[in-house]
Parts: structure tokens; sequence; C-alpha cells
């Protein structure tokens, strides 16, 4: 009998879509076992719990957060978030600048897109341990920062939205790149980020966030 | 072999201007690169000791030129940068500097098999059995989420109040413990003395073992835990408490002694 509350989404291209950049064996292990490993592990520990049912993956990491003192299904909860979030964020053929929206909203927050990208590159490659970096849109200072994450957290429990997220974890890039992180990220940004997914996650995210200048009247 | 272990320094003594200049050098594992084959292999050692350990050694020797961190020993930079929790920049550098040196030393090639003597017992004392140890230290380094390390130490089990004395201490009051760190901790800041370590951050064990941690553990513990280099540091971690516990004594015991101490001293100069 399998029990099982959440599924496990492929990504959205092949597994060896991103080669060379990020090789069909990293796919393989990275999704396959890792992020299928976490899914496991949370519908295991589900199994046993009567009273987080029914909630949303991002629910339950709200919930599970508990403010701080996480419940033991965070761990796994939002690592399973995250990874389908990193597979999105993500397209072969990616990289380049985003566009429209999104860049002015960049040039408006960073000063320009080249600031925006040494600032990233910047926060991976000073991170110690396993981190996540995200680009994020604060909902109260409605505007765009990047976020560096440690361990499974990741910007839903504050609130905020993710725009993009790049896995700093060592199973990561560690097939790949070994300990070179430099080409692993200068890789992500050049040649793999989703710019189009980062787009339709702010336009989203604007449902909830008036991005707007108030237009004042001069008198 | 066996070595115990001692913080290495090198000091270069800028003699023009009687400045001591210390630098924490980057030794190489007890074995050849390719000792531990096929369990751990040449590649991840050009890596992890190479690559991994050098940047530590070399990013910590940066951070502290010039500072009064400079004179210290590594184990004292340690305590001294995890200022209770709120690390200074070189803590990570130098934990992860020392953490690496000590993984080494717990490795041999042909290792596994069991502990005796001394370790042996207190193994037995403290978690019941051999296998219920290995059973904990395995669960530690398998739980270990993120990156981090698993630990067998020994807690001399003091009270840190300043007034209270143990009434009636015992050799049976300091034990054996698995315990687990995040990132760069190790026990050092908690005033215990390690005794063995896995490295469990991904970089130990991916290229050999890719996800599978499990495996890695069990063929750390079957194939390269040098139980010797264990038995050795339980020794010198004895001898360290045993010395403490006397300088101590010797302090209450010095407080309450000044009045007969100016006798002593006047009696020195009588033939």
């Amino acid at each position: 009998k399998v029990v099982s509350y959440y599924g496990l989404r492929s990504p959205p291209y092949e597994s060896n879509a991103l080669e060379p950049f990020m090789s069909k064996r990293t796919l393989e292990v990275h999704w396959g076992a890792h992020h299928r490993g976490y899914l496991d592990a949370l519908n295991k520990q589900l199994e046993n719990d009567d009273i987080l049912y029914g909630c949303t993956l991002d629910q339950l990491i709200r919930v599970t957060y508990n403010n701080g003192n996480p419940l033991p299904e965070f761990n796994n909860a939002a690592q399973l978030w995250n990874h389908d979030f990193f597979w999105e964020s993500m397209q072969p053929g990616g990289g380049g600048t985003p566009t429209d929206f999104l860049l002015e909203k960049m040039e408006k927050d960073f000063g320009s897109f080249s600031d925006f990208k040494q600032g990233f590159k910047e926060a991976a490659m000073t991170s110690f341990g396993a981190v996540w970096v995200w680009l994020v849109l604060k909902r109260e200072k409605k505007c765009l920062e990047i976020v560096t994450t440690s361990n499974a957290i990741n910007p839903l429990v504050w609130n905020d939205f993710p725009l993009m997220g790049l896995d700093m974890w060592e199973h990561a890039y560690y097939l790949d790149y070994k300990n070179d992180k430099g080409r692993y990220v200068s890789a992500f940004m050049d040649h793999l980020v989703s710019w189009n997914a980062a787009a339709a996650r702010l336009a989203r995210a604007q449902a909830f966030v008036n991005l707007g200048e108030p237009k004042i009247p001069v008198a | 072999s066996t070595r115990s272990f001692q913080c290495r320094r090198s000091r270069k003594r800028d003699l023009k201007k009687g400045v001591i200049k210390a630098s924490v050098e980057l030794k190489p594992p007890p074995y050849a690169l390719d000792a531990l084959e096929p369990v751990m292999s040449r590649e991840t050692f050009e890596y992890h000791w190479g690559k991994h350990h050098r940047a530590y050694v070399d990013n910590l020797n940066k951070q502290i030129a010039g500072t009064e961190l400079d004179t210290k020993t590594l184990e004292e930079i340690i305590l001294l940068t995890y200022n209770k929790g709120d690390f200074l920049p070189p803590f990570n550098n130098a934990a992860q500097a020392w953490n690496h040196e000590f993984f080494w030393e717990s490795l041999k090639p042909g290792g596994g098999g069991q502990p005796s003597g001394e370790l042996s017992r207190l193994i037995d004392r403290d978690f019941g059995s051999f296998e219920a140890f290995i059973n904990k230290f395995k669960t530690a380094a398998a739980t270990q989420f993120g990156c981090g390390w698993a630990w067998l130490v020994y807690k001399a089990n003091r009270l840190d109040v300043g007034n209270a004395v143990n009434p009636r201490p015992s050799q049976d009051d300091k034990k054996l413990l698995v315990v687990k760190s995040p990132n760069a901790i190790n026990p050092l800041i908690w005033d215990y003395s390690p005794l063995l370590t896995i490295d469990v951050w991904e970089h130990a064990y991916y290229l050999d073992y890719e996800n599978r941690r499990a495996d890695y553990i069990s063929t750390f513990v079957e194939k390269l835990v040098c139980w010797e280099a264990v038995s050795a540091r339980l020794d010198a971690a004895k001898a360290k408490a045993a010395e403490r516990e006397a300088r101590e004594e010797e302090a209450r015991n010095g407080e309450s002694d000044e009045q007969s101490g100016s006798e002593k001293n006047m009696q020195l100069y009588f033939d």
C-alpha cells in the first residue's frame, strides 16, 4: 500500500537538456535521488501525523517553519519545494538578460543588471555551508533583493516572493565542477537561469504586491 | 602508526624586528593520497585535501596576518573567534582547518575493526556495547542536515559555576558522548575533547558515493577508522582532564594557604 501526500514533479526539460552546464548525471542524481529522497521522507513523516493534513506545500512550509523553531517535517517540505522551484528557474538556452518590467525593476533596485549579476555572484561565492541564493521581491518593501538562506530555509517563510533560486548545496555542482563554485555560478547566470520564469513569477506576485508608482498630481 | 594530535605551527622569527610571525601549515595526511583506495579515492583526496583543506588554511593565514591572532595556536584562534556564537570572520576557516587535520588522522589504510583497552571499556560502559555506540554514531552522521560533522568526544563533566565544587568527584563523572555539529563547528567550543570525527559535508563523499551518505558512513566505520589514534587521543584527553583538576585543586588550596605561605617563603632563606 503506497500512501503519498505530495508528488514529485519532473523538471520541464529532459535530463540531458542542460548539458554541458549541468550534466545528465547531475540531473539524475540531484532530481532522482536527492529531490525524490526529500519527497519520500516527507510522505513517510506525514503518514504518522494527524494534524499536518490537507495543506498545500506552501502552507505546509509556513506551518512547519513554526516561526523559527522548525518541526521535523520542515526540512523535507522546504527542500521539496526548493528543488521544484530550482528546476523551473532554469531552462536550456537560458541566461542572457531579462526584459520588460523585470529589467526595469532590476535597474530601479540594483542600478543595473550587471550590478545585480555581480551582487548575486558575490552572495553565492561568499556563502559558507549549504545555502540557497534567491532573487526575491520583498512584500513590505516592494523591492527586489538578493537573499541567502541556509540549509532548507526559503523566502516563503518571511512571506516574500522568490523569483529565481540557485542551489549552492555541494550536491548541486560537485559532480560537474567539483570545488569550483565560481564556474558553476557563472554557468548558471550566463547559460541556465530562466528569466521567462522569473518574469512570470514577478507578474504573479503583482497580484499581491502593488508595484505601481503613485500618480501624485502636480498643483 | 599513530600520532598524538598536536597543533602544528611554524614560527618564523624575523630577527631584525624581533617579531614572531606564525602561520598555520597544511600538513599532508599520514598516508599517501591513494592509500585509502577504493573506499576513498585519490581523486577525492586531491580535491578534499588539495583544494578544500588547502583553501581553508590559505584563507585563514590571509585573515590573521598582522593581527593579534597571528601569535596564537590554532585551537586558541578557534575559541577566540567563536565569540560565543557570533563568529568573527576567521572562525569558519580556522575551525575547518582544524577539523580536516583531525579527520585525516582519524583514518588509516586497512582501518576499521574494533577498539581495545581503555577505549573499549569506556565505550561499553557509556553506550552499552560497541554496536550500540556505532549505531548512535552512524545515526548522528546520517541525520546531520546540510553540512557538518559527527563526533565521538570525551566529556570531563565539570560544573562551570565559580563556587560549585563536586564533593565526591570520581572518574565515572567523565564520559564518552556522540555529538553532531553543523558547518564548521567542533566540540572544542563546548569544552569537550574530540576523539573521532567523520566529515559529512557533501564534498567528502560525493565523488565516491554521490548521494549515498549511508554507504559512506558504513564504509568509514568498517574500513577506515583508526582506533589507535582514537585511543591515543583518549589518553591525552584523560591526562589533560587530570592535569586541569590538579591545577584547580591547587588554586583552591592556594587561596586558603596564604598565611602559611609566607612562613614557607621565610624558611627558604635559612640553611
